[in-house]
């Protein structure tokens, strides 16, 4: 380093240049997030909201400035009972997976007492989500098929006189696996608020002369909103993403949103799927928005 | 806290958990067993013997389609979203550190990526692709696809390690004469090298196991959660159960890999 008797300026403009830098810097890092984004996310979704003014055949789509395509899908009432299950689906779901993923993350904050145990049983529970969906759906139909575990044992034990049918390919087996795939999406970040309480709180509560029930219900609770809100961004979107499960988890007698669009686009109606793509897209984002309105998700990373 | 005595309450919950473990394992456990069917055995219980009968079915092309070479795409596929999620992710968590200019709408942006339903991401690349007169294959369209599921994740999970990070690490590092390079590479990367590895867990297995979004995207070779998938509507025999234990024997063992990292580059930091 020289020592110089303008130093005090030399420094200076070292910073500002360093600053300047600094700032381009943060849009250089940028840059390969913003343009993947902007190719694989932006410009498809423009391009959907696009071509659902197209018009189309058998052969092909065009381009046109059309409105038939929401009209015709919005004027059936296919559609409007479509959506209405996508949403009763996500009603149930978000409301076991909030009671659930509570009491899992409830049972693994506040009632383990050493950090590495807590990780450990964290794990066991996160495990399973980092495998394959489908497998994870399949494997339902060993345990509820007519044959299956449950119906068999039931049968054995005689508690019923025969299998009960509606265990698998109905409703009831939707939600299931629903549950089942969805659930730790809402104990990771319940878990992840309750272990940011200040447990001094806790016993503050207590000392103030709060029952157990009272410390959950007026300070616990209210602190885990938060995590509670982002799962249930996470489970409300992925259920009402979902076809997959529907299909395959209710036998083909039951029908979402998406699972509507899947057939559309398996046709090559892709202006009629498209329509409904952004219809479900401004559903979807209001949804968010209107949890966003309750929770900034910057601060609770 | 510590030590006091055990209410009924933890007692009552320990049960609950114990209850919802057995329902994340319980049907998992069920077509690993039943993978073991007998050669003349069904889907369902009873096991009709045991055999690795339905394993070898799965190396032989009629029985379920070209397994192995649809698991190899799967495979590579993991690997370049891994590596593009890993890289991406951690220059957009050093650029969210500071603020600049359209930092919140990019923010925004990946969180929106996050929450737009899949198949229309998946319609919408297919779209693009078919419009610009490209060709969707499993390494392009498909691997863009999976980037924007994948690429959030690892974005608010940089997010929040920068965001409990101390800058007094790099700000010793820097008055002891380190240059930029030298404080990323010494300091700060050796710090958040075990986010990195579980930024790279979840690219990997997210991409692994996605199909909502391959659907529209992967061209004319599937990737393998489009091979079970379309599996689940015709085939009826146990090799699917097979298949299924492969995978996710397949998948633990990149978990487990990835927990030894972690907790091995842990320990290396506690002792030096």
């Amino acid at each position: 380093m020289t020592v110089a008797a303008d130093e005090p300026l030399v420094h200076a403009g070292a910073r500002a240049r360093s600053f300047g830098f600094a700032r381009s810097a943060s849009h250089l890092q940028a840059l390969p997030l913003t343009l993947i984004l902007g190719f694989f996310f932006v410009l498809p979704i423009l391009t959907i909201i696009i071509v659902s003014f197209w018009d189309y055949d058998f052969a092909g789509i065009y381009p046109d400035f059309m409105t038939m395509n929401y009209t015709d899908t919005l004027g059936s009432w296919v559609t409007w009972k479509t959506y209405l299950n996508t949403l009763k689906y996500a009603a149930i779901v978000w409301a076991l997976t909030l009671v659930i993923g509570f009491w899992v993350a409830y049972f693994l904050a506040f009632h383990i007492r050493s950090t590495a145990m807590q990780m450990v049983l964290f794990l066991i529970c996160t495990v399973p989500f980092l495998t394959s969906n489908i497998i994870r759906m399949i494997s339902w139909i060993p345990v509820l098929g007519r044959n299956g575990l449950v119906n068999s044992t039931l049968v054995q034990a005689g508690i019923v006189p025969a299998p009960i049918e509606w265990l698998l390919y109905s409703e009831f087996a939707v939600v299931l696996a629903m549950v089942h795939l969805y659930t730790l999406f809402m104990v990771t970040p319940v878990f992840n608020t309750l272990m940011r309480i200040d447990r001094s709180l806790i016993e503050a509560a207590r000392d103030a002369g709060a029952t157990g029930w009272q410390t959950l219900w007026n300070v616990i609770i209210p602190l885990a909103k938060p995590g509670m809100a982002i799962g249930t961004i996470f489970v409300v979107t992925l259920v009402m993403a979902d076809f997959s499960t529907v299909q395959v988890m209710s036998g083909g007698q039951s029908a979402s949103v998406a699972l509507m669009m899947k057939n559309q686009m398996s046709l090559l109606q892709y202006p009629a799927a498209a329509a409904n793509a952004v219809v479900l897209l401004v559903l979807v984002l209001m949804i968010v928005a209107g949890i966003l309105r309750v929770v900034d998700i910057r601060k609770e990373l | 806290m510590p030590h006091e005595k055990r209410t009924l309450g933890f007692y009552v919950l320990a049960a609950f958990f114990t209850l919802f473990v057995l329902f994340l394992y319980g049907p998992l456990s069920a077509i690993l067993i039943l993978s073991f069917q007998g050669p003349d055995g069904g889907l369902t219980f009873p096991l009709n013997g045991v055999s690795l009968h339905w394993f070898g079915n799965l190396f032989e092309r009629q029985a379920v389609g070209d397994f192995g070479a649809s698991f190899t795409r799967s495979f590579l596929l993991g690997l370049m979203v891994m590596a593009v999620t890993v890289a991406v992710s951690l220059l957009a968590g050093l650029a969210f550190r500071r603020r600049f200019k359209g930092a919140s709408a990019l923010f925004y942006l990946s969180v929106a990526s996050l929450v737009v339903p899949s198949i229309i991401v998946s319609l919408g690349i297919g779209v693009v692709f078919q419009q610009l007169g490209l060709k969707p294959a499993w390494y392009s369209s498909a691997f863009g696809a999976h980037l924007t599921w994948t690429l959030p994740f690892g974005v608010l999970i940089m997010f929040a390690v920068f965001n409990r990070f101390s800058p007094a690490y790099e700000e010793a590092a820097r008055d002891l004469g380190a240059t930029p390079w030298q404080t990323f590479r010494h300091v700060v990367l050796p710090m958040i090298a075990p986010s990195l590895i579980g930024v790279g867990l979840f690219g990997f297995t997210l991409s692994y196991d996605e199909f909502a979004r391959t659907l529209m995207t992967a061209g004319s070779y599937n990737t393998l959660p489009l091979e079970i998938y379309g599996m689940t509507t015709n085939v009826t025999t146990p090799v699917l159960y097979a298949l299924g234990t492969v995978t996710t024997v397949f998948s633990f063992l990149i978990i487990l890999a990835t927990l030894g990292c972690i907790a091995w580059l842990n320990r290396r930091r506690a002792r030096g």
